[in-house]
């Protein structure tokens, strides 16, 4: 529909140019889109000359600068790296299993390893839907307890590793999935409470949310951390990482309780009325009607606050917590490497970057899907 | 010919015939201070087709709406087959399943194909196998005359093939009463017409209709009686000939002159 006010436009522009001297397409391209103006002419002119002035330089010093091979023979290839101009990749080759999986037993870091493999590959194998089936569900439900062990140990011969020890990037992505995979069905029950017509489950889900939500995640985890186990029995300990799980959680089920509800008042009440003149009940209304519907519009806020938990989970350095942020660091503090911020956070950016762009381009194929249906 | 009226719906279950299907009585309905509905004594009787016409904002959608608790009333009693509509979800859920109801924007499910909205509630409500679902869908498609359009999803049907899938989707409940709010408002004026030709067979099956609309060609050919309110009150109530051509009040005759006229 939108298309068709432009036709005639581009038609007419067509017939201009064949009246008009011929000038080579490149140029004439470059005329009209960049110098159209003078106000687009000078932002043009500006917008090279930064790129002119940032690039070379940062280039060179991540590649041309850099040092990688050269320093790895060396015998200290940190002094190397100290008087080289560009990155000190070498600091990268020497630390990388540290920032990936902290301070776990070295010897034991295909565990993490393995682990983190067996949980993102039957994440990216529940992304297909063409794969949803009764297998794919049990190979959820064996694969769990699977990775709980291989990370924990203890039994079939692996040494026990406790999870002060856990760290870098399985942390990150256990508390991530995990705190996810809790926290949105909590959320969602929360989000069907706020908008309940029974006073008692209202009150108490709103609440709960704005509790939450008006307090600062770093706050909730040192709450945890640090007040949860006077409220507990004496003797009675949680385990540190369980109590930043659930931290995290508590605070990212508010979150996507108000995401989700966003999405059920944008549903119009007709479709409310319909379900209920079909004599459907409120959990069948809500599962086969209501919900689906609603969390498909909510995707890109979802989404958006994914991401914004899966990168949030750095702050349980604050509780002692050596995630893949707190490994970077730590990595930094040896006398030898000291000062090597830029390779570094360089290094964790990238990794964090994959996963968070990885995330943003599935949520987009998924709504490209789950439109087909419902586009006008 | 499959009927689009069931068998059922004209039973008479241990009711007697010819006692009447809904019987309102002194009932009273409040959006906050402002009174909707003002003492409506009203009773449908067995196959009846009812008209309810009135000024926008003068309670016709909500007497209909109460009739299967979509709206709540606080005063006064409403009976549909027996059954009172009360809090009581058992009787609302009762009541839902023998009513049947039309919206003015057919309220369609967007994400589910249209068999799947036809048979969604045979399925889970009335807890029939998805296959025998299916095949009664299949023939209220036929009835209506979209079998071809089973696949496609709703919004990519035209308004009145969206209106013809709505009304097969309560047909498939089986329902003993239609309830239709505003059925063609929503409409191009082409697309009218189809949509009424399958309320009037509808009617000639038999099927008892409570119809609220400004279609009073339809209410012509089809009423039993024609419900002219004003104001939350049923004002007149006639046969559609004596209420077109001689009506009583003189509410009624603005009305007749203001909606006639053109």
């Amino acid at each position: 529909m939108s298309t068709a006010p432009d036709t005639p436009d581009r038609s007419s522009d067509r017939r201009d140019t064949a009246r008009r001297p011929p000038t080579p397409p490149p140029v004439r391209w470059v005329i009209n889109n960049l110098f159209n103006s003078w106000f687009n002419g000078l932002l043009t002119v500006l917008l090279l000359w930064m790129l002119l002035e940032l690039v070379p330089p940062i280039l060179s010093w991540l590649i041309f600068d850099s040092v990688l091979f050269s320093a790895l023979g060396a015998e200290e290839p940190a002094a190397v790296c100290r008087q080289a101009d560009g990155a000190c990749w070498a600091f990268i080759h020497e630390w990388w299993r540290f920032i990936i999986f902290g301070r776990y037993t070295f010897d034991e870091q295909w565990r993490p390893a393995l682990a983190m493999i067996l949980a993102l590959g039957l994440l990216v194998a529940s992304c297909d839907r063409r794969l949803w089936s009764k297998w794919l569900l049990i190979a959820w439900v064996a694969a769990l307890p699977l990775i709980g062990v291989l990370m924990r140990g203890g039994i079939f011969g692996l040494p026990f590793v406790p999870t002060t020890s856990w760290g870098g990037l399985p942390l990150t992505l256990g508390l991530a999935f995990v705190g996810l995979a809790v926290a949105f069905p909590l959320g969602v029950v929360l989000a069907l409470g706020r908008r309940s017509t029974m006073p008692a489950v209202r009150g108490i889900c709103i609440g709960y949310i704005e509790l939450i939500r008006g307090v600062p995640l770093i706050t909730i985890l040192f709450m945890a951390s640090v007040l949860f186990p006077l409220f507990m029995p004496r003797g009675v300990t949680i385990d540190q990482l369980l109590r930043a799980q659930i931290g995290m959680i508590l605070f990212a089920s508010a979150y996507l309780a108000e995401v989700v509800r966003g999405g059920l008042q944008a549903l119009p009440r007709g479709q409310y009325e319909a379900a209920d003149s079909l004599g459907l009940r409120y959990w069948q209304k809500m599962r086969l009607i209501i919900l689906p519907q609603a969390l498909r519009i909510s995707i890109p806020p979802l989404v958006n606050t994914f991401i914004g938990f899966f990168k949030d989970t750095s702050l349980v350095i604050i509780v002692g917590l050596v995630d893949l942020l707190a490994a970077a660091k730590h990595a930094l503090t040896n006398p030898e490497w000291r000062g090597f911020y830029q390779e570094s956070y360089f290094f964790i950016a990238v990794i964090y970057f994959l996963f968070c762009y990885t995330l943003s381009k599935y949520s987009q194929s998924l709504e490209r899907r789950l439109n087909v249906g419902t586009r006008r | 010919m499959t009927r689009l009226v069931p068998q059922e719906a004209l039973e008479t279950d241990g009711a007697a015939p010819g006692e009447p299907i809904i019987v309102m009585q002194g009932v009273n309905k409040w959006f906050g201070d402002f009174q909707v509905l003002r003492d409506i004594d009203l009773s449908v009787e067995r196959g009846e087709k009812i008209v309810v016409c009135g000024p926008s904002g003068s309670g016709k959608s909500t007497l209909i709406r109460c009739i299967n608790a979509l709206e709540e009333h606080q005063r006064g009693t409403i009976d549909v087959d027996g059954i009172r509509v009360t809090h009581n979800l058992k009787n609302v859920d009762a009541i839902r399943r023998e009513v049947g109801m039309v919206f003015q924007q057919f309220n369609l499910f967007p994400h589910l194909t249209v068999l799947e909205n036809l048979t969604l509630s045979p399925i889970w409500v009335r807890k029939l196998p998805k296959a025998e679902a299916e095949e009664s869908a299949r023939l209220y498609l036929e009835r209506v005359r979209i079998p071809e359009q089973a696949h496609k999803y709703p919004g990519q049907l035209s308004g009145g093939q969206q209106q013809r899938v709505a009304i097969a989707r309560a047909l498939c409940m089986k329902p003993k009463v239609m309830l239709f709010d505003e059925p063609t408002s929503a409409l191009d004026p082409e697309m009218i017409k189809e949509v009424l030709d399958v309320m009037i067979e509808l009617a000639e099956e038999g099927m008892t209709m409570l119809v609220v609309t400004h279609e009073m060609g339809f209410a012509r050919t089809v009423a039993n009686r024609v419900i002219f309110m004003d104001e939350g009150r049923i004002v007149e109530q006639n046969a559609p000939e004596p209420f077109f051509t001689s009506p009583q009040s003189e509410r009624t005759k603005l009305f007749l002159s203001q909606i006639l006229s053109h």
